[in-house]
């Protein structure tokens, strides 16, 4: 095994790994997003139901699946949960440590669940506001401290295997359309 | 964060079964009560004072190196060291044979697969003294290939350190074989075999492995107490200790000998060899139900490491489970009471799965769904029952929710 670290996760961790609220794929969705990859070991898709009301954009729904540890699922599914109802612009606002303490801490080492839950749900509203054609202005157009940890973490799994001499067997994927898995 | 918390939120399932016996283990009772007297009662003193306790102590250190050299067919007691750990003894063999030969230096030869506690004092080796570390590849199945080895050895080589068995996925090395090829190319290489998960589970022979010089053993793979280790060294191997201080017992390790902990390693000993063929032929056939159990009741399922059983350590599973990611699932197993670890990366604190996993050419998404059971006498067949009602569904949760599926949108 490789070096090793105590992982104490939160009672609510705990909960949300067993019971994760929100799990599955939505079908109707208007937008779907991924961050990581199975070669990361962490990979978070959000599904999005949008909604306009009085010219503004809400989350009427949201639901996720999740490849990863404990502390990714429990991530995930707090992200769904806090992001429900929420406009579009407040959901952007949304950071890594809000959902960190929502879930009543994480170990430093799984801070990066929570930064991938967050920056799938950026990739998942810039996707829908490229869909429609529109940059609101309140949406940014550098990217966000999670959305460069997530694309971070996903060129390091891509360094390593072509360092290794592997092929590459996992498209990462990149905005807009969903690309194919191995 | 409170951990008392998380234990709580856990609950205690109402039946466990211990699989982990790679990380820590299973001490029975018997081990237990043979270490209790040693704290308070008998040999609680200094093994290297002049009083009876400490007599008494001394006693245990002789006896337990008595009973290695019969269990291991040869030694004198001079060529056991008794450390506090598995990790100790080949950071002892490793940094001590750099000690030895800094001026001369070298090449240190590692197998890819070994653990960390060879990998990386030999690595410091190279950083402190500037030897050369050379990593010997392994094949699919993590066996060390003889010509391989013959061609990588030369006259610079000064240390070669190849495992007996593989402590991740079980593969057993041809070790007198391996030894024997260093030696015929260059008679004044050491040869060091990491034995930990070799020991109490093989046959293993010193008289029959003439160009071992160094071998490793650990007390918590044979269900002793944690805590100690030995390295046999082979007299007129040269080694310098690596921790200085006051000696006692030991020439190549200072400190006072925790002698309580080595009294429950002797029993252990003594427990595992009492009837080993019986042993060994009930961890084969409880790892062999293990291994069926799963391949057929769960689909989408790697074996790691050799699949010819007799090349295989009698105690080792290690298996993938594709689309879940092994720490979720050391946990959801946890929950229903089936301990397990895991090779992924998310255990550790790197974002790299186990480099034994990699080593044998197992793809990242491959390792991060790897999951590394053992077997012991002390199970029972309802054991394996249990973890095979438990893990199909575990492994189906997960998956319901995984965003990892076969041709699934990414």
């Amino acid at each position: 095994m490789s070096t090793r670290i105590p992982l104490p996760y939160t009672p609510r961790v705990l909960e949300l790994f067993r019971n994760p609220k929100n799990a599955g794929p939505m079908e109707d969705a208007d937008v779907v997003e991924s961050a990581g990859s199975p070669a990361c070991g962490d990979m978070i898709r959000l599904y999005l139901k949008v909604s306009e009301r009085n010219g503004e954009e809400f989350i009427e729904r949201a639901t996720f699946e999740s490849y990863g540890c404990a502390a990714n699922i429990a991530a995930a599914s707090i992200l769904t949960e806090v992001v429900t109802g929420k406009s579009m612009r407040e959901a952007w606002a949304v950071s890594w440590r809000e959902l960190a303490d929502e879930l009543g801490g994480l170990p430093p080492i799984k801070y990066h669940c929570s930064i991938l839950a967050v920056g799938a749900l950026k990739r998942a509203i810039r996707s829908y506001y490229g869909r429609v054609g529109r940059r609101p202005d309140w949406l940014p157009e550098s990217l966000t401290i999670e959305e460069r940890q997530t694309l971070e973490e996903e060129k390091m799994i891509e360094m390593l295997y072509s360092g290794r001499g592997f092929r590459i067997t996992v498209a990462f994927p990149r905005g807009g359309s969903g690309d194919q898995g191995s | 964060m409170s951990v008392r918390e998380l234990l709580e939120a856990h609950g205690r399932p109402p039946r466990e079964v211990y699989f982990d016996l790679e990380n820590s283990g299973y001490v029975p009772r018997e081990v237990v009560e043979a270490m209790v007297p040693y704290f308070n009662s008998v040999g609680y003193g200094h093994p290297s004072i002049t009083h009876r306790p400490g007599w008494e102590a001394y006693e245990v250190i002789h006896e337990t190196k008595e009973l290695l050299s019969r269990v291991l067919g040869a030694g004198g007691l001079g060529e056991f060291t008794i450390v506090h750990s598995g990790t100790e003894a080949n950071n002892l063999a490793i940094l001590g044979h750099a000690l030895a030969r800094r001026e001369r230096r070298g090449k240190i030869l590692v197998s890819a697969i070994e653990h960390l506690s060879v990998i990386q004092p030999a690595e410091l080796a190279e950083k402190l003294f500037g030897f050369r570390v050379v990593r010997i590849p392994v094949d699919g199945e993590g066996f060390v290939d003889p010509g391989v080895l013959q061609e990588l050895v030369d006259r610079e080589t000064s240390l070669v350190s190849v495992q007996t068995v593989n402590h991740e996925i079980g593969t057993v090395q041809d070790v007198r074989e391996l030894s024997r090829i260093v030696k015929e190319v260059n008679p004044s290489a050491v040869f060091h075999t990491d034995a930990a998960d070799a020991f109490g589970r093989m046959p293993l022979d010193l008289r029959r492995l003439e160009g071992v010089d160094m071998l490793t053993i650990s007390s918590h793979k044979v269900h002793g107490p944690r805590g100690v280790g030995v390295l046999f060294v082979r007299e007129g191997v040269e080694l310098e200790p690596v921790l200085r201080g006051q000696l006692s017992s030991e020439r190549l390790w200072p400190g006072v000998e925790n002698v309580p902990l080595i009294a429950g390693f002797r029993k252990a000993v003594e427990l595992a060899f009492d009837g080993f063929e019986e042993h060994v032929s009930r961890m084969r056939g409880l790892r062999d139900a293990l291994v069926r159990g799963l391949v057929e009741r769960v689909p989408d399922v790697l074996l790691n490491g050799p699949s010819d059983f007799g090349r295989r350590a009698p105690d080792n599973a290690n298996l993938s489970f594709l689309y879940v990611e092994g720490e979720a699932l050391t946990v959801e197993l946890s929950l229903h009471g089936v301990y397990v670890a895991s090779g992924s990366a998310c255990t550790s604190r790197i974002l790299e799965p186990s480099h034994v996993l990699l080593a044998i050419g197992r793809k990242h998404e491959e390792a991060h769904g790897s999951v590394l059971l053992k077997t012991s006498r002390y199970h029972a067949v309802e054991d394996v029952e249990y973890a095979l009602e438990v893990f199909p569904k575990a492994v189906a949760r997960l998956r319901s929710i995984s965003a990892a599926r076969p041709g699934s949108p990414l």
